[in-house]
């Protein structure tokens, strides 16, 4: 945990129930796969933070590091990974994501 | 409907992305079956996409490997397995990964 950009990451998803590392941003995403999350998010109507990897190139490669975690978009909730687009896609689809997400006391609008 | 061009390991040519990417996911698998498709074609012009393809592609694996391992663990696996072909050229790999019960289920 040598990384300087690691402290900032866990501030920011200890501040945050909800946190998306993705490209662009939740109103602009600049990538289908950012885009899909932030829709399964918005679905859900769970409050989250999205963090633009774009804007600092530093984060953009500690992240990956920090979550052993090749690619991005990245889910955390209460500080954990969740995963990537794809598991995000299937946790959401088998009701899993909304049920995760209540059982650690985050407010869900719609589960599915 | 156009077929997607598919360039895999013509006589004298270096195997394609596709290729590789099947073998190492059966040699570091032993898969019960593989699916790889080549998408990068429907992502022409968008980030991550270089001229000549093979950036982005779609994995659907079966193994039982698997067993026991949440997505994460899985997809990690999925991931360490490709580390080269993900450093030189693939820009999205999105995967799919089942043990043979899911897979029957």
């Amino acid at each position: 945990m040598d990384n300087p950009v690691f402290e900032r990451i866990k501030q920011d998803v200890s501040d945050n129930d909800v946190v998306v590392y993705m490209k662009g941003t939740p109103v602009f995403p600049q990538c289908g796969f950012s885009a899909v999350v932030v829709q399964v998010l918005t679905h859900l109507g769970v409050k989250y933070k999205g963090i633009n990897v774009l804007e600092d190139p530093g984060l953009r490669e500690g992240i990956k590091d920090y979550s052993n975690w090749p690619t991005i978009p990245q889910l955390y909730v209460k500080g954990e990974f969740v995963g990537g687009c794809d598991i995000v896609r299937e946790m959401f689809q088998s009701g899993e994501l909304a049920e995760m997400m209540s059982s650690r006391g985050i407010e869900v609008e719609s589960a599915a | 409907m156009s077929m997607p061009t598919d360039s895999s390991s013509g006589a004298g040519r270096a195997p394609s992305m596709k290729q590789r990417i099947e073998d190492k996911l059966r040699a570091g698998l032993a898969p019960q079956r593989l699916e790889v498709a080549d998408d990068s074609h429907k992502h022409e012009g968008h980030s991550g996409w270089q001229p000549g393809g093979e950036t982005h592609f779609r994995v659907e694996v079966v193994s039982q490997a698997f067993e026991g391992e949440n997505r994460v663990a899985r997809q990690r696996r999925v991931y360490a397995l490709l580390s080269e072909e993900m450093a030189e050229r693939i820009h999205a790999l999105q995967i799919r990964t089942l043990t043979p019960d899911e897979d029957a289920g």
